[in-house]
């Protein structure tokens, strides 16, 4: 069964009703945006020291210790993200912002490990390096690049297509973010750089498929073989294939990155980011075919030329229906 | 349908040259002796400067000043984005750190406040006490040279160069140096560029000239005047505070008094760049705020450098009442001083009002120096004084665990996509493959010779980027492959038709994928900064690497193969034979085919 699933995949020769179920697909995303939606107010996004700034410490080198080892030591020490840097003789440590108590845990426990005194541990507040100024430019450049492409959508294609390939990106987006709020991970400048990533791998998807849409239904119109829901129903089933494989092709990767990035180097950038891309990744793929052509269809259906060409597509079944064999109308009505 | 000449001919012609591009990106690598891209803070570690605010009264300054200086300074330090420098404040002070070791030169022009203010010239002297002065000398220091008469130069210029370039050097040149030489020929004007301006000015400062023409606008020749450089200058509407100053300026090419903090509404006296002259100059008519963009270049008839500004419109209204009311006034207060952090940059003498908002300044300029202070002047002066307190070498924040890791999981990855198409599209993947191979090259090569050139910067997140990216290519030509298998399913076509028809398909639908990739890179790279500016780079040019491998390579490769009889034929392990392709009867009434 198994094999001969996947010869039927390979041929292309499948069958699934994308479109029809898109009632389903419906529900189902609008139940994962409001979960994240809701997870963003209740559990918000557990920001790096990048954004929100944090407390330094430095303190003198001593023989013996080690990037890794320092890391530990102060992560004994109550804060959950270190970032551990030479500078010049010393050790620079930078964890989230600490309270007082905290802050001199951690001096005290620096102190005892390295055998100096805990005044010789200095410790300074640091503004965000990702801060106020640069997310509000990146913002603002999303903004303008989501204008940018609905733009060019509504130019290579129409604007049913550029809004219905947003709708899906926020989509994206928004799930992804869902994912980072509930899971806890840490949103670092990584992560927020693989939320760039899903962007234009999101966007990628829905343009070919949309393209193969455009195609297969600009002959319609003036025939009255299928409707425009049909016709985009099969350029899904028919593509189907290349947008697994692409998916797949474009996730190997960064599947082997998260798995390394998790498994062996624990936290860090490559997980930060991998994670991002991972689940970014796999919601796209969902979203080009579950939502983002469901979307185009419901807004092409309440265009007069496909209701008119639904109306001939209707009248032709009926009458072909009548004279037609028993087996034919069985095939029909399968459609 | 490509004819099958022309699809004979063009295959081999443009694996030439993709061939060329990648032998001219390797020739640069090796030329320029980098083979190994640069490194962003997080791997390669860097160079952190602690700034220190400096206050006239020592009151903590604002909080918003700070935040502005910290917008500005990393505009400064990450203009283009892609240097993968970080600015980050720290209570009071604002922390810089610009990867790679030994960039503590960088960091100091970065921290200098440039405020640049222009102001009227009052009254004008050779920096240098000079007890033995003659009585004539005394006058010298007025800028004689501003006659056109006496500087050809000064006349050729603006005649030139219209407008904009009215103010010009030959024309600011009359501080000491023009009217020692004006004085004993007309000579100068030839002496005045590049860096002979400098060993003149110094030359000319001893005191020699005889007394200028010119200083005939005040019954001079006081023989008491000899200590008083001043003598023979009109001091009226000079504020005796300021006169006083003045008097005990002591200016030298080594203390000019760079990085006072002038106060715009006040008089000022200020040394010049070579410290070899001084000034007293009127409240700042015009500031550096009103400067809508500055850029550097060459001037074309001197050959030197210059800073080109444009002026906001307000500026433009007020640059051009500055120069019409100086060009009305007796020397040497026809000058009008650029004075930069204090230091008197430039005095140039104006022959006329200006308008339309642009003019040019210049000054001991060189390539480099224009270019900083034009960059600092675009990206708006500091609003406060810093003072840098420690410079400290820091090391990555990523082990080398991580960037190892993140190569080995990304070349894992890679060939696990590699496996992939070999299975999946058998002889076809091996077109498959070796595009993979070819892009994975020209990214690499394309990352180190804009390293090399633009000062890219490598960060992990960039490296995993293009890995990742390097994998979204294969999502072009398996686009490609299965419009090939289509057409060779739609109608028996053979395979080298297939190849060209299915290309026309795939092509449209990879471009329009790609502009939309393209469109998002550009808008985030110039509306975004920081790292999101970074990235953004980083994903223009995986995209423009698709397109460059799709088309050059991808392509003519499948054109190529087209006429082996492997995969013409259909052999079961290309990827292309029947039985594998061919539909069962059942489902072709719901197949494409039929719509």
């Amino acid at each position: 069964m198994a094999t001969g699933l996947a010869r039927r995949l390979y041929r292309g020769d499948i069958d699934i009703d994308f479109v029809g179920k898109r009632k389903l697909w419906y529900g189902l995303s609008i139940a994962l945006l409001i979960i994240s939606i809701a997870g963003l107010f209740i559990k918000p996004l557990n920001l790096g020291v990048e954004f929100t700034g944090g407390s330094v410490f430095d303190f003198t080198r001593t023989p013996g210790s080690s990037i890794e080892q320092v890391r530990e030591v102060v992560g004994s020490a109550g804060p959950h993200q270190v970032i551990v840097q030479e500078a010049g003789p010393n050790w620079r440590v930078t964890t989230e912002s600490l309270e007082g108590a905290q802050v001199t845990k951690v001096q005290q426990t620096v102190a005892d490990e390295y055998k100096i005194q805990p005044n010789d541990v200095s410790t300074q507040v640091i503004g965000a390096t990702w801060g106020g100024e640069v997310s509000t430019k990146a913002w603002i450049g999303l903004i303008f690049f989501m204008i940018a492409i609905m733009a060019y959508l509504s130019m290579a294609f129409e604007w049913r297509m550029a809004l219905a390939a947003i709708v899906a990106l926020v989509h994206d987006l928004v799930i992804t973010a869902g994912v980072y709020s509930w899971s806890g991970f840490e949103v670092t400048p990584a992560t927020m750089l693989g939320f760039l990533t899903i962007l234009g791998y999101s966007l990628y998807d829905a343009v070919v498929v949309f393209d193969m849409i455009k195609e297969v239904t600009t002959p319609l119109k003036t025939s009255a073989k299928m409707t425009y829901t049909q016709a985009a129903n099969n350029a899904l089933s028919h593509t189907l294939i290349r947008s697994l494989n692409t998916s797949l092709v474009a996730i190997l990767p960064v599947a082997a990155i998260l798995f390394i990035g998790t498994t062996l180097l624990g936290a860090g950038v490559l997980k930060d980011l991998s994670l991002a891309l991972f689940v970014g990744m796999l919601v796209g793929t969902y979203s080009s075919l579950c939502v983002a052509t469901p979307i185009l269809v419901s807004l092409k259906e309440r265009e007069p030329q496909w209701i008119a060409l639904a109306k001939r597509v209707a009248q032709r079944e009926a009458s072909e229906a009548k004279q037609a064999s028993s087996k034919e109308k069985k095939e029909h009505a399968k459609k | 349908m490509a004819p099958p000449t022309s699809s004979q001919i063009k295959p081999g012609r443009t694996l030439l040259l993709l061939l060329a591009i990648i032998a001219a990106m390797g020739a640069a690598v090796v030329l320029q002796n980098a083979y190994i891209p640069k490194f962003g803070l997080d791997l390669a570690g860097g160079t952190t400067v602690t700034l220190s605010p400096e206050t006239l009264d020592n009151k903590a300054p604002s909080q918003e000043s700070l935040d502005r200086a910290v917008n500005i300074i990393r505009d400064r330090v990450n203009g283009q984005g892609i240097s993968d420098a970080q600015v980050a404040r720290a209570s009071d002070n604002i922390l810089i750190q610009i990867p790679g070791a030994g960039q503590e030169e960088a960091l100091k022009l970065v921290a200098t406040t440039a405020e640049l203010r222009f102001r009227q010239v009052l009254a004008v002297a050779p920096a240098q006490e000079q007890p033995a002065a003659l009585p004539s000398d005394a006058a010298s220091p007025a800028p004689s040279g501003s006659l056109p008469a006496v500087t050809p130069s000064a006349a050729a210029s603006p005649a030139a160069s219209p407008a904009g370039r009215a103010v010009s050097k030959a024309l600011q040149a009359p501080s000491p140096t023009a009217s020692a030489e004006a004085g004993q020929g007309n000579k100068q004007g030839d002496n005045q560029q590049g860096n002979q301006q400098g060993n003149g000015k110094k030359k000319n400062a001893e005191p020699s000239p005889a007394a200028s023409p010119l200083v005939t606008t005040q019954p001079s020749a006081d023989p008491n005047a000899a200590a008083d450089p001043l003598a023979g200058q009109d001091l009226s509407g000079i504020d005796p505070a300021v006169l006083q100053q003045f008097k005990d300026l002591k200016c030298s090419a080594n203390n000019k008094g760079a990085g006072v903090l002038d106060d715009p509404t006040k008089q000022f006296a200020a040394c010049d760049e070579s410290g070899t002259a001084k000034y007293i100059l009127d409240v700042a008519a015009v500031q550096g705020s009103e400067i809508s963009t500055a850029s550097s270049g060459l001037r074309q008839d001197t050959g030197e450098w210059v800073v080109n500004l444009d002026f906001k419109s307000a500026g433009a209204t007020k640059w051009s009442e500055l120069t019409n009311k100086t060009f009305n006034s007796q020397p040497p207060r026809n000058q009008i001083g650029a004075v930069l952090d204090g230091v008197v940059v430039t005095a140039p003498v104006s022959n006329g009002r200006i308008t339309g908002g642009k003019t040019e300044i210049s000054g001991s300029f060189t390539s480099q120096t224009a270019t900083e202070l034009a960059d600092q002047l675009k990206y708006g002066a500091l609003p406060l004084k810093f003072k840098v307190s420690s410079t400290v070498s820091v090391s990555s924040t990523l082990g080398a665990d991580q960037l190892r890791g993140g190569l080995i999981a990304g070349g894992i990855g890679l060939v696990i996509v590699m496996l992939y198409l070999l299975l999946y599209y058998r002889g076809l993947g091996l077109v498959g493959i070796a595009s993979l191979l070819v892009a994975t090259v020209v990214t690499y090569l394309s990352v180190v010779v804009l390293s090399a050139n633009a000062g890219f910067r490598l960060s992990l997140p960039h490296i995993i980027g293009l890995v990742v990216s390097i994998g979204i290519t294969a999502d072009s030509f398996i686009v490609y492959f299965e419009r090939i298998r289509d057409e060779m399913k739609e109608g028996r076509r053979s395979l080298r038709t297939a190849v060209e028809v299915a290309w026309k398909r795939a092509r449209r639908t990879i471009l329009v994928a790609d502009a939309v990739m393209l469109i998002a890179a550009l808008v985030l790279y110039f509306l975004a900064v920081g790292d999101v500016a970074g990235f953004a780079f980083a994903m223009g040019l995986t995209t423009v690497i698709d397109v460059v491998v799709v088309f050059l390579f991808t392509k003519p490769l499948m054109s190529l193969v087209a006429r082996m009889k492997f995969f013409a034929k259909g052999h079961p392990l290309s990827g292309l034979d029947a039985e594998r392709m061919a539909r069962t009867e059942s489902s072709s009434t719901s197949t494409l085919q039929e719509a």
